[in-house]
């Protein structure tokens, strides 16, 4: 199971690697980093911050612009392709396929987080001459944009698992959306009355909450971030793309393929 | 078959099972994040123009939000007793620059700012917020009854609230009562009833909140103030016929000075005080007895 495992995962992120839109967006995202300092230079007394910010808010932008465009396509292109059928013919259990897929784009945003977090480092270092203590904390917001990536791209499966390509990044990138404005749901919701306090409640903790995962504004003013707020936020990300993935499998499997 | 019918039973129970257990954490996510939280953040950016170019045209979306967050701040604040509102006035301010005619933003937002207490005791800062607010919806004649009430009232400033409510009467649609205000000011009447009108179009113009209920309280002390005043004016007249003091209300009604019971504002009957003073049954119902007679008359 575990090498069956490994071999979809190991053939989706090689699939993602080639494919144009990633090297694409790679590029464009590593450009943009890199112009961090010439931004800087317009500016007067927020240099670092300018870099912090847009570096930050780059890796997460394009990191859920990859999770989404390339989720989309998880299933249904193998389903397009007719390579499904080749792969399920063999010992392979649809649960395997949907959560190897997983698996495997999740390695691909790992990589592409890592190199333009490699990247986004580089123009610090160029900007400030040398790292701080400060710097290092910045790994934390990469590493909550990880577990942020972590659920897009769960929930884009989900989606992708019924639905059409097109629909499929609507629906996932609208749920980004809502989900970045998840502690105002809440507060919608503790002012809301009867039923609309119990739907926006509802709401809010059914959908995802991507605000607690955005610590970007944080970092970037060198406020710690409490050891409690890692572990649960990293809970709470493991929790929400299990279910969404554990969703995913079972609209697979229900599925008539023929 | 069987491991089909297995894999959908498991994976249907781990969705449950794990979305269920998320909601648990986002408990334990918001505790180990605080509630400042999502306001510390917003200030930020601390310029509601910047935000308005970055909203890509959703700005009164974005208004809405920051108003809801503004709301959310202040009740915080007043619920822990605080005496410091810092984030108020920014918070107000971008919620307005982001939508300059939220209307409920100046209205209710220049009540927080302006009230010493339950408030932020910032006058000055309600001014600017509704002389902005008037800037921005000049047709609005209700931004400058506010402006006259925060003016009169947080200020004791009686030139400027004429100016605001004689402004204000000229715009069209306007009460005829702020000509009334206008002249009040003119004579610097600084008066219960001037106190209680000015009160009492503050209750009107809020929608269902704390600001409205705030507006209730105030009316409910200022009436139970009238009250005690009106009933020591007549305490004081049966003294000068009688050579005494009252025991009770039934002496006054018999001297025809009272025709019944006298009762508060919750409908319980005004206490009478061995030297003559009143009192209401239970003082606790009552946010700001005797503060509007308390306050020491201004020099104009």
């Amino acid at each position: 199971m575990k090498s069956r495992l490994a071999a979809i995962a190991l053939n989706t992120f090689r699939e993602a690697v080639r494919d144009r839109v990633l090297y694409n967006l790679i590029i464009f995202a590593l450009l943009l980093v890199a112009s961090a300092p010439l931004f800087s230079q317009i500016s007067i007394g927020i240099e670092r911050l300018v870099l912090v910010n847009l570096g930050l808010s780059s890796i997460s932008l394009f990191g859920v612009i990859i999770a989404i465009f390339i989720g989309i396509g998880l299933v249904s292109k193998e389903i397009e392709k007719k390579t499904l059928y080749t792969i399920l013919s063999r010992p392979v259990r649809r649960w395997e396929f949907v959560f190897g897929k997983y698996v495997g784009l999740m390695v691909t945003l790992v990589v592409n987080a890592a190199l333009m977090t490699l990247g986004f480092y580089v123009a610090l270092l160029l900007t400030e001459r040398k790292l701080t203590g400060d710097d290092g904390r910045l790994l934390v917001a990469v590493y909550f944009i990880i577990l942020e990536l972590l659920i897009v791209t769960a929930i884009t499966l989900l989606f992708s698992s019924f639905s059409t390509p097109i629909f499929s990044a609507i629906f996932a990138f609208a749920i980004f959306v809502i989900g970045t404005f998840g502690e105002d749901l809440r507060n919608f919701a503790a002012m809301g009355h009867g039923l609309t306090k119990w739907a926006t409640t509802g709401a809010a903790y059914l959908l995802p909450n991507f605000s607690s995962l955005n610590v970007i504004s944080q970092v970037v003013h060198g406020q710690p971030i409490s050891s409690s707020l890692i572990l649960f936020n990293t809970v709470y990300a493991l929790l929400y793309s299990g279910a969404a993935t554990a969703a995913a499998v079972f609209i697979f499997e229900h599925r008539d393929l023929k | 078959m069987n491991h089909k019918r297995t894999a959908r039973a498991v994976s249907a129970l781990m969705a449950l099972v794990l979305l269920a257990t998320s909601v648990l954490t986002r408990h334990k996510i918001e505790a180990a994040r605080g509630q400042q939280a999502t306001l510390e953040e917003v200030l930020y950016i601390p310029s509601g123009k910047v935000l308005k170019r970055m909203s890509l045209g959703y700005s009164t979306l974005l208004a809405d939000i920051y108003w809801t967050r503004a709301v959310q701040y202040f009740g915080n604040r007043l619920q822990q007793r605080a005496i410091r509102y810092d984030l108020l006035a920014p918070l107000l301010e971008i919620t307005t620059d982001l939508d300059p005619h939220l209307i409920v933003a100046y209205q209710t937002g220049s009540i927080f700012l302006a009230q010493r207490g339950a408030g932020a005791g910032q006058p000055d800062k309600a001014v600017a917020l509704l002389e902005k607010g008037i800037r921005e919806n000049p047709n609005y004649w209700r931004l400058y009854f506010t402006l006259g009430f925060v003016h009169f009232l947080d200020r004791k400033d009686y030139k400027a609230a004429q100016a605001a409510f004689e402004s204000g009467s000229k715009v069209p649609g306007a009460l005829a009562w702020m000509k009334v205000m206008a002249a009040r000011m003119a004579e610097r009447r600084h008066d219960i009833s001037t106190a209680i009108l000015l009160w009492k179009g503050i209750y009107d113009s809020q929608p269902e909140g704390v600001a409205r209920t705030n507006a209730l309280q105030h009316l409910q002390s200022l009436q139970a103030d009238a009250s005690m005043e009106e009933l020591e004016r007549r305490i004081e007249a049966y003294r000068e016929r009688t050579g005494t003091l009252p025991h009770e209300w039934t002496d006054l009604i018999r001297e025809g000075f009272l025709r019944a019971m006298p009762l508060d504002p919750f409908g319980e009957p005004f206490k009478l005080m061995s030297d003559g003073t009143t009192q209401v049954h239970d003082p606790s119902l009552y946010t700001y007895l005797g503060e509007f007679r308390s306050e020491k008359k201004p020099d104009h």
